[in-house]
């Protein structure tokens, strides 16, 4: 098992964001997370690589309890790519040096070695052509493209995807949707929060509905998406799919 | 041609003087650099005590004038050690620079968006590296223009070492004033020495600017 969630529980202050959470997500699988804005989803997320922290609960990583400490949590860190809505490439680096950048100054590896493989990973998500641009001269799609490609860069065995497609241009979504559903078939452990039903439907092996600071329902895409059981998720589903 | 030979007869000992004042302009541009950085970190740090610490420092220095502060270095603390009036100089511009410096780096720290610390931290960078690899040299850049500013200040603070005994330009050309009878003339000149260093300085800001905004954000 690569996550393993047990009774986690986030407050704001006085406003409880979600409490009682347990999941579990596996070697290879793919989970997306919906449900309504507010609801705690990207917290959630955030707080499997420890950006957030438990008010209580436990999350363990391929066997290892994520503390805080900043010694293990960075060890954990390296382990857990993260993608985020706003991309957060680094604007005075290249396309390249994003890449490169952990790989080399965080994991150690030799630069050539590194960089013979960022353009290995720009090539896969199709941007080979830009390693010398900068991020400032590339499109939202391509940025996010350039983010994933960084966060592989650590060769991560589990992926967190924080609505990578929320800030594009609608035209946008479909060449970032594309290379996660690649990684997908390879088999890339997955955790993604996302508005895009049809990416969920396809892609997903389980989709997990957060709503009303809990786990709703979860299942698959047909089950959860086509036959909600409860009347939260039917509401939910209703005004989000009839758009 | 009064003027050009005045400028002419006393270069030897102005540039004797220049010299002085571009070494104490740059130790304390450095120092103050350096000794900014770390009081900026003060000034960012988890713990409130350090914290106050740093705000203090920075409250008391700009609080008070810098030829105080020279004075009590070089004057008051003649009972206690015995400083070379240069070294004190360079002590006093460092320690009055460095708040002012502080200043402006946590500005620019604080200028860095919070997902680039984020994506710093989520690739496994500790927070030591995630300052250094990303949050650094973005902030630089966006301070630069405020650093330039700041350190063509410091050049011209050097100045105010003249009432310590520092003999650099300004010492000099009162010196030299007083003993050819015509303060118009040489601190005119002075002034002129002041504003070559200071242009130039200027110049190499904006080229180093020009070089930084590259990337263009």
């Amino acid at each position: 098992m690569v996550v393993r969630i047990r009774g986690a529980a986030k407050a704001f202050g006085p406003v409880t964001v979600f409490e009682g959470i347990d999941l579990d997500v596996h070697q290879s699988e793919v989970v997306v997370l919906i449900g309504p804005s507010g609801a705690g989803k990207s917290t959630l997320l955030r707080c499997v690589n420890g950006l957030e922290r438990l008010d209580a609960g436990t999350i363990d990583i391929s066997g290892e309890r994520l503390s805080y400490q900043q010694g293990p949590l960075n060890r954990i860190r390296r382990n857990v790519g993260m993608v985020f809505q706003s991309f957060n490439l680094f604007p005075h680096m290249s396309v390249l040096g994003n890449v490169m950048c952990a790989p080399v100054k965080v994991a150690g590896r030799p630069r050539d070695e590194a960089r013979q493989e960022a353009r290995q990973l720009l090539d896969k998500v199709g941007l080979a052509d830009k390693c010398d641009s900068f991020p400032s001269s590339l499109s939202g799609g391509q940025r996010q493209r350039v983010a994933i490609a960084r966060a592989l860069a650590m060769r991560p065995q589990l992926m967190l995807f924080d609505e990578p497609t929320s800030a594009l241009d609608p035209e946008l979504v479909g060449e970032v949707l594309e290379v996660m559903r690649a990684l997908a078939t390879e088999g890339m452990t997955m955790i993604v929060v996302t508005h895009e039903m049809q990416f969920a439907r396809k892609v997903a092996d389980r989709v997990v509905l957060v709503a009303d600071g809990g786990i709703v329902e979860q299942g698959s895409p047909q089950a959860v998406l086509d036959e909600p059981a409860t009347p939260r998720a039917r509401a939910f589903l209703n005004a989000v799919l009839e758009r | 041609m009064q003027w050009l030979s005045d400028f002419i007869d006393t270069a030897p000992v102005f540039l004797d003087a220049l010299w002085l004042t571009l070494q104490l302009a740059l130790w304390s541009i450095v120092l103050a650099a350096v000794l900014g950085a770390v009081l900026a970190y003060c000034r960012l740090s988890r713990l409130g005590p350090v914290r106050a610490l740093a705000a203090g420092y920075v409250s008391l220095i700009r609080g008070t004038p810098l030829v105080t502060q020279l004075f009590i270095i070089y004057f008051g603390l003649a009972s206690i050690v015995t400083i070379e009036a240069f070294w004190a100089g360079v002590i006093g511009l460092s320690v009055h620079n460095a708040a002012y410096v502080a200043e402006i780096y946590r500005s620019g720290i604080q200028s860095v968006p919070t997902g680039q610390v984020e994506a710093g931290r989520s690739l496994g960078m500790s927070s030591w590296k995630t300052m250094r690899l990303v949050i650094a040299p973005q902030a630089l850049r966006t301070v630069l223009p405020s650093l330039g500013n700041q350190f063509i200040i410091a050049v011209k603070d050097t100045s105010v070492a003249a009432f310590i005994t520092v003999a650099e330009l300004f010492r000099t050309a009162q010196i030299v004033a007083a003993e050819k009878f015509r303060p118009l003339e040489f601190y005119v000149i002075v002034g002129i020495y002041y504003l070559v260093i200071v242009l130039l300085l200027s110049g190499g800001v904006r080229m180093l600017e020009r070089r930084m905004g590259r990337y263009g954000v």
